[in-house]
């Protein structure tokens, strides 16, 4: 996917010149391996930071909560199902907006190389489909496709839903993977089986809330756990809360997460946190056959009324 | 709601929902009645969501 990069360049700069946006927002490299950081360009010099490789895991529909003026935007699959999330939810205007569309082959899991590897990783080189891992002493290719994050393995939405222009050749879809197979897995389990399966799931959580913050959903003026009056949640490690905060928190996304993994990446601790957001995620398919994010004419499931609504939860 | 709490290890049975009007005195009773007899039926000792003393290593 490297080679979107020229192209993505010269898109910018273009817009920037003629004027239809004020800036631009896309990735640069970070400053330690497979951490690209969201950039903001607003001249011709600063568009030459933009890159795009496989390391542009966070979603960049985050950063345009609420701004005002045009801005240009690079979005892959997911970050564009995310735009179309925030046009619906009255966030920003469409016309506001200048997406460069970049077809996705899926992103690579920076957890699952780390754990591969004992001694720190220095460089991570990208080849078309071959990935190169190096540090002090060592030097691995690997096949991008094992080293994709969790989500990217299941996504069925690599091409962006909502775009102006492309930086690319649409992508083939993904055809029969399993979305729902962690989800299906924890379903069969018996209700003790199931809360230790969490219980173990959340020990390491610390409260950082880097998933709270990655994710593009996540933009309540004050969130939930931030409050003090009323307290809805409390602050403190207790298993109790820290189940609270995580129940909660995806509830915030029922019918609207697109599973775009950005909170997984964030995670210091490495937790899946997507295995909240897939269980909602698999209930609004089942219940209302909706997927979030994929149309500017839809309302969202959980915004409308319908005579025929499932309700056998209800007596 | 119910299908993520129950997913998340909340046994079925605790979490019940209904739609009362307040001019359904009767029917209150029964879904109040209903509910109180399936919950004393789960395990007591089943405590989720109930704080406990910080555990000391």
């Amino acid at each position: 996917m490297t080679e979107y990069t020229d192209k993505i360049k010269e898109i910018s700069k273009r817009v920037l010149a003629e004027g239809r946006v004020e800036m631009v927002i896309g990735f640069r490299k970070g400053s330690v391996p497979m951490m690209n950081q969201p950039h903001l360009a607003t001249s011709a010099e600063s568009v030459d930071e933009l890159v795009w490789d496989s390391n542009c895991g966070l979603n960049l529909a985050n950063y345009i909560t609420d701004k005002k003026g045009t801005i240009g935007i690079i979005a892959k699959g997911c970050d564009s199902r995310n735009i179309v999330t925030h046009v619906i939810e009255n966030k920003i205007k469409r016309d506001q907006l200048y997406i460069i569309g970049v077809p996705c082959t899926g992103m690579i899991d920076h957890h699952k190389i780390n754990a591969m590897f004992d001694s720190e990783i220095l460089t991570v080189e990208e080849s078309g489909d071959q990935i190169t891992i190096s540090g002090n002493g060592f030097s691995e290719t690997k096949d991008k496709q094992e080293l994709l994050q969790e989500n990217c393995t299941v996504c069925t939405h690599r091409n962006p839903v909502e775009y102006d222009e492309l930086a690319g050749n649409l992508v083939e879809e993904q055809k029969n993977v399993d979305q729902y197979a962690s989800v299906t897995k924890v379903e069969s389990l018996s209700a003790d089986e199931k809360w230790n399966y969490f219980e173990d799931l959340l020990s390491p959580c610390i409260r950082c809330y880097a998933c709270r913050n990655a994710c593009p959903l996540c933009y309540c003026p004050t969130c939930f756990v931030d409050e003090s009056r009323p307290q809805w949640v409390g602050k403190s490690q207790d298993p109790t809360d820290v189940k609270t905060f995580h129940l909660l928190r995806a509830y915030h996304c029922a019918g609207r997460c697109t599973d775009c993994g950005a909170c997984e990446r964030a995670c210091p601790m490495g937790i899946k946190i997507r295995e909240f957001t897939k269980k909602l995620n698999k209930d609004c398919q089942e219940l209302y056959g909706w997927e979030a994010g994929l149309s500017l004419d839809e309302r969202p499931p959980l915004d409308t009324f319908k005579t025929d609504d499932p309700d056998e939860f209800i007596k | 709601m119910k299908n993520f709490l129950e997913h998340t290890g909340i046994e079925p049975g605790r979490l019940h929902f209904s739609w009362i009007s307040s001019a359904e005195s009767t029917k209150f009773v029964d879904v109040v009645t209903k509910i109180t007899d399936e919950v004393k039926m789960l395990d007591p000792a089943n405590k989720k969501y109930v704080k406990t003393e910080p555990k000391v290593d």
